[in-house]
């Protein structure tokens, strides 16, 4: 059959190639319209939008008024920097934690096996009944976290996490942590056991301690891995809806309103479509042009630690 | 292995700090059972207990008054995600193959667009697609959380399912076509049967997505209380002076089982797989 392939093939391939690039187009063709439908064509309608004063009742083109206005708002400004900090501190700990729970998972010890599967369920549930649970014990009459605190004597009376602001900033870091930890945990945890034994074999040779190893060997062999788990979580931080809107719905005033919430309240639940239309654009270009960096970044850490 | 060897005292180490870890992952799933089998009335005493004498299943019982569409939430959340998976594989498989095997204008280009599609959640274009799908005619109905469902799961779909396809060896396709089996015969009767585990893989991954991902356009896209998927429906209960935690807990509980037994059975193959495709080697 080998044989067969080597002589007829080369002929019989030259005459398929010309119709393989039009069976190609249509085998993406369904693919390429879903996208063009639900993504290309509302991002160029937002961003139409974003010049018009659209609400329900009708729109009328207003220039870069809406942009004119958002960009004089302090409160948009500080929407914008609460966003960033959100999204570096989560996805810092979560790389962190990811870290430490692979780096845990993957010693040899018994029960290993369990233990990998006992991460898993934020991951596959609904993030929205996740957070349903943290929202209950973030609370401050009944909740587990209050009543943890004051058992330890910790605090006096029952603290309502979610009320106070700075508190409530970083319950829902915590519980975004919390979504996004297991993803992260189990990419590392993959990238560990593919590292090649020679390297660990070869450095125990010569004498190098865990902790070296970790350091010398672990880190950089699975740094792409950590590179691009870094943008995923950023992306999808940046992005992350549900969380804060079940926990705080953006409050306590405005505490953790983040870029895509202050984007939901104006845009569906005001209906300023105009106004929300803007906003969004603003999070395209930040986020595209985040992600551009990031991934020529990606391009240097993988040219230095020799990946493909 | 000689190297991987922990000292007595360092698996202490690894299990203690290893049961904070799990501790940290699975509090609300505990805190959440614990709930269910209290009644409400001892969970709002003024001290905070971890264990009383009072556990029931009084919640498990309730909660069908409670929220009496309780089973319709659960019916709803697996038949969207089921949906979603089924119409993204359909359009995913061919797509997959087309970037794994062939060669036409725009490959890598078109590919990197569909990546990009990832930067976006539906939380940015709302707005339109909520025209869009008004124009459809879809708002208010099971599609309304199908079909921006698909949209966003088809990029990822299309990048762990082609480097399944890659791996497949070029010769047997090959084979068929020098027997004169047409490039779409090829595709049904050789790669996709070859393909089967991947496919159960990016399809576990793809329901998984789906299943977690209902919340944004169900509340956005859909006010029908009959046809809310389960994160959208129990919400509606959240925030309420009077809310019956214990019942929602067991509610929610009740809601995730069917999917996490599911999923306890293709846990090894999915984790397995998805990171094998998308670690590079």
């Amino acid at each position: 059959m080998t044989l067969a392939v080597e002589t007829a093939a080369p002929e019989r391939m030259q005459r398929r190639e010309l119709s393989d690039r039009a069976f190609a187009w249509l085998l993406i063709a369904p693919a390429l319209l879903f996208i063009a439908v639900i993504v290309v064509w509302p991002l160029i309608e937002t961003i139409r939008l974003s010049f018009t004063d659209a609400t329900l009742g009708g729109e009328n083109w207003v220039g870069a008024a809406n942009y004119t206005v958002l960009f004089g708002d302090p409160k948009f400004w500080q929407t914008v920097g609460r966003t960033f900090y959100w999204m570096v501190l989560a996805v810092s700990l979560k790389l962190v934690v990811g870290l430490i729970g692979a780096t845990l998972l993957n010693a040899a010890i018994p029960g290993k096996a369990l233990f990998r599967v006992l991460v898993m369920p934020p991951w596959v549930i609904p993030v929205a009944i996740g957070v349903i649970g943290w929202k209950w014990m973030y609370n401050g009459y009944f909740g587990l976290i209050s009543g943890l605190l004051q058992e330890f004597g910790l605090v006096q009376d029952r603290v309502a996490l979610l009320a106070t602001k700075t508190s409530a900033f970083y319950s829902a870091i915590v519980t975004d942590v919390w979504v996004g930890t297991p993803m992260v945990t189990l990419f590392f945890l993959a990238a560990m056991q593919g590292v090649s034994k020679d390297l660990y074999e070869a450095a125990w040779v010569d004498g190098a301690g865990r902790w070296y190893r970790f350091r010398r060997i672990t880190i950089p062999q699975i740094m792409p891995v950590i590179v691009s788990m870094a943008l995923l979580s950023a992306i999808w931080t940046f992005n992350s809806f549900e969380i804060i809107w079940i926990l705080t719905e953006g409050g306590p005033r405005g505490a953790t309103t983040t870029l895509i919430i202050d984007t939901y309240k104006v845009a569906i639940s005001a209906q300023r479509f105009g106004e929300g239309a803007a906003r969004a654009v603003v999070i395209v270009v930040l986020l595209a042009s985040f992600s551009l960096f990031y991934l020529w970044f990606l391009n240097r850490v993988n040219r230095r630690y020799g990946a493909k | 292995m000689q190297i991987d060897k922990l000292s007595f005292l360092q698996k202490i180490g690894v299990y203690i700090a290893t049961f904070f870890f799990l501790l940290f992952i699975l509090m609300p799933f505990i805190e959440m059972i614990r709930v269910s089998l209290r009644p409400m009335s001892h969970l709002m005493t003024a001290e905070f207990s971890w264990w009383s004498e009072d556990f029931s299943l009084q919640a498990y019982r309730d909660m069908w008054n409670t929220v009496p569409l309780l089973g319709r939430y659960i019916f709803n959340s697996i038949f969207v995600a089921s949906a979603v998976t089924v119409i993204t594989m359909i359009v995913v498989i061919p797509a997959a193959y087309a970037y794994a095997r062939l060669d036409f204008p725009f490959k890598s280009l078109s590919l990197g667009g569909f990546l990009a599609v990832n930067m976006f959640t539906g939380a940015v274009l709302l707005i339109p697609l909520y025209r869009v799908l008004r124009s459809l005619g879809m708002l208010n109905t099971y599609w309304a959380m199908i079909i921006p469902g698909v949209a966003f799961l088809i990029p990822t779909g299309i990048w762990l399912l082609r480097s399944y396809l890659e791996k497949i060896p070029r010769e047997l396709e090959e084979a068929a076509f020098v027997d004169g089996a047409s490039r779409l015969y090829t595709l049904r009767r050789v790669v996709i049967p070859l393909a089967v585990p991947g496919l159960i893989v990016v399809g576990t991954a793809v329901y998984i997505g789906a299943y977690a991902q209902q919340f944004l356009f169900a509340i956005t896209f859909n006010n029908v209380r009959e046809i809310q998927p389960l994160p959208a429906g129990l919400f509606e209960f959240v925030g309420y002076q009077d809310t019956t935690w214990n019942e929602l807990m067991a509610a929610a509980l009740t809601g995730i089982t069917p999917v996490m037994i599911v999923f306890l059975f293709l846990q090894k193959f999915l984790v397995a797989g998805l990171t094998a495709g998308a670690v590079k080697e």
